[in-house]
């Protein structure tokens, strides 16, 4: 089972997947293919059923988040057998980078300047507007996505990126979506229309369940604190705007609640 | 570089797996007085050491451990700039008989009637006089109960004859600094994989933060839950059979697989598997699909190693991705599991980088890291108050401020 060569460019070697930079039929259409390479480690036929699984399953959620308007690449191509997913490229910064910069930004800023007590930097990004209003829409985006039942299995602060808004959805044309090449990483991305598109749906999945939602968002809580320990303050606002924006967001913070004890009990016999 | 060849020296007579054989050393009867006839083994290698100068710069530290089924003692000595000097790591482990868990009481029962004899020993094969050990370090937790505080009196009662400081050490930071120390990972992803315990862990502020860890029951639990159902024997390990048992099967059956992020799930794999191996025990006809083969014990205990194993070395990969590390270091009692450390192995290749594993001295529990940890907290300040020297069965490993990394 030898898999072709991908044309295009290796940007990111995931745990998972290998992901490249290409086109897709033109080549003014920048696309994304995500291809998910054997795992020696893992016996052949559970391999096999795992990359298969994952990568229909991982196409078909980006569709019905695509149909159900949550903001998420559109795929353009699947091929199952080879592990491989051709989908829409997004041009903008993820999260997790927005944040380290803003936060190393502000520590800079505070160092230039007088001395002052240390921690001053991380109380600038907690209170920042642009960054809380960020926050609201990562907990909105996330609202929306379990609102049509749907668990993104792995919601990390990579995993979340932000793209400047597009204002009508026929027209987006890729050779006028040449983003101008920020030099701040994206951070005047906050000053405007921006919103928050999920990617990486490998280890998703459709469920109705508050439990598997209730899980989705302590993942994430887990992924974010222990990402930007420094920025966990903000992690509350997330789940405000969740709160506000999901229909049954009351039940899943709920059982947030008994997760967490779960997963502190852990902490049992060595 | 990987070190993990010592475990079959130790216990030649179980190289090869018999199911009926009846070999059940240390089964602790109820009613007698002098329940244990086995000698503790001795596991530390470096006991030869001569112990003749003594300075204090070079401070001696005895570990006491007890938060499982297994009492340890360690001495160990930290020369600055220098490998620690391991003087004495003696183990002694409860073994319940096949079908049957290690119960808190009689867990507790066993390291009481061993502690003493035990801390004897290693004092005599240390060759170290009382009054040069500088502190008692013990579990405070996590673990079980009765056992944890078995060990605590012990540890009071020896800080307060000696009148030596306390120091009461996380027995998970424990395993991961001695991991440390012997394999010389400077600072990697490190999984900790034990009965109780499954963790994926990275160091940042001073903290060892977990990234990922079972959300329900701890992968060595569903091994030895597995291996009860089996009627595996128990003795020197549940998982060490279980492997022996696995090398010899080769039908993969279909058993879910429960990632979620960074995070996975063993109860469901447990409920599914115990189910088949119950279904199979009473004559159901289980056959491969390909082959039409029955399936065996041996293709259950291989299945479960080859789905566990793959979900524990994903997330792992997962965080060593998130956080642009290619070291991993396994430390706990599963990861003696020669297939573990071989898939790991392969992942971390796969990566540019390399796996770092210890053999069953220091992985499964023992009192050298609990020396070793707690050592490293003393020459940092920290000492517990006698009133203060509790123990819990919760502790996290994220609870712990590691002062003694930048």
């Amino acid at each position: 089972m030898s898999r072709r060569s991908i044309d295009g460019t290796l940007i990111k070697q995931g745990a998972e997947a290998h992901v490249y930079k290409s086109t897709f039929l033109l080549p003014t259409v920048p696309s994304l293919i995500k291809v998910r390479p054997r795992k020696a480690y893992r016996h052949a036929t559970l391999d096999l059923r795992l990359t298969k699984h994952r990568c229909v399953s991982e196409a078909r959620l980006l569709n019905r988040c695509r149909t159900m308007g949550v903001p998420c690449p559109a795929v353009y191509f699947v091929d199952e057998r080879n592990g491989e997913i051709t989908m829409e490229w997004i041009e903008g910064p993820s999260i997790r980078e927005l944040l380290q910069r803003l936060i190393d930004g502000s520590r800079d800023k505070r160092s230039e300047g007088e001395e002052e007590g240390e921690g001053e930097g991380e109380s600038d990004v907690l209170s920042d507007s642009r960054v809380l209003d960020l926050m609201r829409q990562i907990g909105e985006t996330v609202g929306k996505l379990h609102d049509i039942d749907i668990i993104h299995g792995d919601l990390t602060t990579s995993n979340l990126m932000l793209r400047k808004e597009r204002r009508t959805t026929l027209e987006t044309n890729s050779s006028e979506n040449t983003e101008t090449e920020s030099n701040d990483g994206g951070i005047e991305l906050l000053q405007g229309n921006y919103e928050v598109v999920l990617i990486d749906f490998g280890l998703g999945q459709v469920s109705v369940s508050d439990e598997d939602k209730a899980v989705d968002l302590y993942v994430l809580e887990r992924a974010f604190i222990s990402t930007h320990p420094k920025a966990s303050g903000l992690f509350h606002t997330i789940l405000e705007a969740y709160k506000k924006n999901s229909l049954g967001s009351g039940i899943v913070l709920r059982r947030l609640q008994e997760v967490r004890l779960r997963g502190r009990k852990k902490s049992m016999i060595g | 570089m990987t070190r993990f060849s010592f475990i079959r020296d130790l216990y030649p007579s179980h190289s090869r797996h018999n199911p009926t054989a009846q070999h059940m050393p240390a089964v602790f009867p109820r009613h007698q007085q002098t329940p244990f006839q086995q000698n503790p083994t001795n596991e530390s290698s470096n006991s030869l050491t001569s112990y003749n100068q003594y300075i204090s710069t070079m401070p001696i530290a005895i570990g006491l451990e007890g938060s499982a089924n297994k009492l340890g003692v360690g001495i160990i000595r930290h020369t600055p700039s220098q490998p620690a000097e391991i003087l004495a790591n003696i183990r002694h482990t409860f073994v319940s008989p096949p079908g049957e868990g290690f119960l808190p009481k009689d867990t507790a029962i066993h390291h009481r009637s061993w502690v003493v004899k035990l801390v004897k020993q290693a004092l005599r094969e240390s060759g170290v006089a009382v009054a040069d050990v500088d502190c008692i370090c013990y579990t405070k937790g996590p673990g079980m109960g009765a056992p944890l505080q078995s060990v605590a009196i012990a540890a009071r009662t020896l800080a307060l004859l000696w009148d030596k400081p306390l120091v009461g050490v996380n027995h998970c930071v424990g395993h991961i600094e001695m991991g440390r120390e012997i394999t010389g990972a400077d600072n990697p992803v490190v999984l900790y994989v034990s009965g109780g315990n499954t963790q994926v862990i990275a160091y940042a502020d001073q903290r060892y933060r977990i990234f990922g860890e079972a959300l329900d029951i701890a992968i060595g639990n569903c091994l030895d839950r597995f291996a009860r159902t089996l009627n595996i024997s128990n003795d020197p390990a549940p998982g060490y059979n279980i492997e022996q048992m696995a090398k010899r099967g080769k039908h993969l059956i279909d058993i879910p697989y429960t990632v979620k992020g960074m995070d996975c799930s063993f109860s469901g794999i447990l409920g599914f598997i115990d189910a088949y191996a119950t279904d199979m025990l009473s004559g159901a006809d289980k056959r491969d699909p390909e082959t039409g083969e029955p399936i065996t014990p041996e293709d259950l205990c291989f299945s479960l190693q080859e789905t566990a194993f793959a979900m524990l070395v994903e997330i792992t990969e997962r965080a060593m991705a998130h956080v642009g590390s290619s070291q991993v270091l396994i430390v706990g009692g599963v990861g003696c599991n020669e297939r573990l450390q071989e898939m790991m192995g392969i992942m971390a290749a796969e990566r540019g980088g390399s796996v770092y594993a210890t053999d069953e001295r220091f992985c499964i529990d023992n009192g050298i890291m609990i020396a070793h940890a707690g050592l490293l907290a003393f020459q940092t300040g920290f000492t517990t108050p006698i009133d203060e020297s509790t123990c819990t069965q919760r502790f996290r490993t994220d609870e712990v401020l590691v002062k003694w990394r930048d």
